[in-house]
């Protein structure tokens, strides 16, 4: 029923815009990882030395290992702060909806102002610090809890949470509830019920909520900046580095574009994995 | 059923995940108040303070106002854009439709620092001088992957037939736009905006890359961190943090009055009731999954 001219009308403006303006711009990333800086100057001719420097460096495989642990460990404890209530909130709770927004509120919170928010409190002079004396369990400042890889991890795990929370709070609210009645029926446990009939139908949420929890920290960079210090840097501090003081912007784009590799490719694989358990 | 003690027991943990999640922006929110500076228990010397000296602020209002304007172009942009593709995406068909459909979403999914560096780079390499410009073309493009998830929901929810009695009635494509399409979406785009707005005034990591000399109020905020904390930020932080919720019990009356206003037609036209989504539910899909949901 739509005409030509109305589908070239809403189809050639938006397609123009973003291959001119992400397409390019993610091509121009690609390219750059293929170049050189030669005198200060960026040198545009094809070399892998970027990727060389990479593989052969170990300063930029450590970090990158340790930022995949890091996000690997705020997701795990997303996924653990977040299941459980999702299962009270979705099967318990009497003002689902109330409690439901206010996991929502946290996200809308500025997201430097919950980064700055645990800086203030992990501070020697800090209020868990100053708490902890003021009680008399300690007496001197603990300085292990700013500035260290636990920090960074603490504050990401308060960040994303709520993104975990989200996904597996849809897939809890799609299980048909006649499934669980007809498990109770056949005699099954309440825990036989969850891990049989429950977790399963859940897992498609699972899977989206720990992809983004996963994805989301392992490219942060402005909370490691500002809580996680020498020892909790991350991948994304070397490029933000390489871009900035150290000007190597292709040293940078060719980590950046691993990332984006990373990334993509763990959309792609989770995006199966959700199909292959939804059940519908 | 479970026990009553298990069930005390997941009440019990569910609270304290809620204590994790809000008592840092309680902690935040007190220290505003606190005389000596942030840090420090318990908090002593009450006083407003700080949010006099935030009020005499000027260069942080002018973030604000640099803010508040990267936001506004930034919403025009990515609806001008967004509704178009949302539309493209729903009704015509062309070589490298699923392409350009992962491509609008992709700087949602991918960490802001991909997508910052990335234009960044465009804008050296085509000579643009970085300024509020650069800022607001970056969030404007990054976000119309929000505008057109949003309008490609509502599309989904509406009924062609009344676009194809305007246009057997003698109406062109035009007014059929006009007068059907756009009233019908008007939620979503509204939805659409007020999310915009949200994300692009909290935006950091596509602003970090594209700022020149002018800041947006989250990298005022982020240069005076790394000079050190006061209770200004403080309190900067929790009017955002009031915003914030404004904002958010506005969309959520607009929402709910709308899809009760879609649920009593439904029930005209179709002579049925019709369970309501629970309320708040369409929300998880609107910050950053419900792209994925999109058919293919």
């Amino acid at each position: 029923m739509y005409s030509k001219q109305y589908k070239l009308a809403v189809t050639v403006p938006p397609l123009m815009w973003v291959s001119l303006f992400l397409l390019c711009a993610y091509l121009i990333l690609f390219a750059h990882s293929f170049w050189s800086v030669r005198d200060g100057q960026i040198a545009r001719k094809f070399t892998l030395a970027n990727y060389k420097q990479i593989v052969s460096s170990p300063l930029y495989l450590e970090v990158l290992f340790r930022s995949i642990k890091m996000a690997g460990a705020v997701t795990g404890l997303a996924l653990l702060l977040a299941y459980p209530v999702v299962y009270y909130l979705s099967f318990r709770a009497r003002h689902k909806n109330l409690l439901y927004q206010l996991i929502i509120v946290p996200l809308w919170v500025s997201y430097l102002v919950r980064a700055y928010a645990w800086k203030t409190i992990l501070g020697s002079d800090g209020v868990l610090n100053t708490s902890l004396q003021f009680l008399h369990i300690t007496h001197a400042p603990v300085s292990a809890l700013l500035y260290s890889p636990f920090a960074v991890v603490l504050t990401l795990t308060h960040i994303y949470t709520p993104f975990a929370f989200l996904p597996i709070f849809a897939s809890l609210e799609h299980v048909p509830r006649n499934l669980i009645e007809a498990s109770q029926d056949l005699g099954a446990t309440p825990w036989q019920t969850f891990r049989r009939v429950i977790l399963p139908l859940s897992l498609p949420g699972v899977i989206a909520g720990a992809t983004f929890a996963f994805v989301l920290s392992l490219g942060d960079f402005l909370a490691p900046l500002l809580v996680g210090g020498p020892s909790g840097i991350m991948i994304s501090n070397i490029v933000v580095s390489l871009f900035g003081a150290a000007y190597d912007w292709p040293l940078g784009a060719a980590i950046s574009l691993l990332m984006l590799v990373m990334v993509v490719s763990l959309l792609f694989a989770t995006e199966r994995l959700e199909k292959r358990y939804s059940y519908q | 059923m479970m026990g009553r003690s298990k069930g005390g027991l997941l009440a019990g943990y569910s609270a304290l995940v809620f204590a994790f999640l809000y008592l840092p922006i309680a902690v935040l929110i007190l220290y505003s108040f606190n005389g000596p500076g942030v840090g420090g228990f318990p908090p002593r010397d009450l006083t407003l303070h700080w949010y006099r000296v935030l009020f005499e602020d000027d260069a942080i209002w002018n973030s604000v106002l640099n803010s508040v304007i990267v936001a506004l172009v930034a919403v025009v942009l990515a609806l001008l854009i967004g509704t178009p593709a949302a539309l493209a995406l729903d009704r015509a068909s062309f070589p490298g439709k699923a392409l350009f459909r992962r491509l609008v979403l992709l700087p949602l999914i991918l960490p802001g620092i991909i997508t910052g560096l990335s234009l960044l780079m465009l804008c050296v390499f085509s000579g643009m001088e970085l300024s509020l410009v650069t800022i607001a073309l970056g969030h404007g493009t990054a976000l119309i992957a929000v505008a057109t998830t949003e309008v490609f929901a509502g599309l989904q929810k509406f009924d062609r037939r009344q676009e194809e009695a305007s246009l057997d009635l003698g109406a062109n494509h035009w007014q059929t736009f006009w007068r059907i399409t756009l009233p019908n979406l008007r939620l979503s785009i509204v939805g659409a905006a007020l999310l915009i707005f949200t994300l692009s005034m909290d935006e950091i990591a596509v602003s970090f890359f594209l700022v020149g000399r002018e800041n947006t109020l989250p990298l005022e905020i982020w240069s005076r961190l790394r000079r050190g904390m006061t209770p200004e930020i403080n309190a900067v932080s929790t009017i955002i943090f009031l915003f914030s919720l404004f904002t958010i019990i506005v969309w959520y009356r607009i929402r709910t009055r709308g899809q009760a206003q879609e649920i009593v037609q439904a029930s005209i036209i179709q002579g049925e009731t019709h369970e309501p989504e629970p309320p708040g539910l369409h929300q998880v899909r609107d910050r950053r999954q419900r792209g994925r949901r999109m058919p293919r």
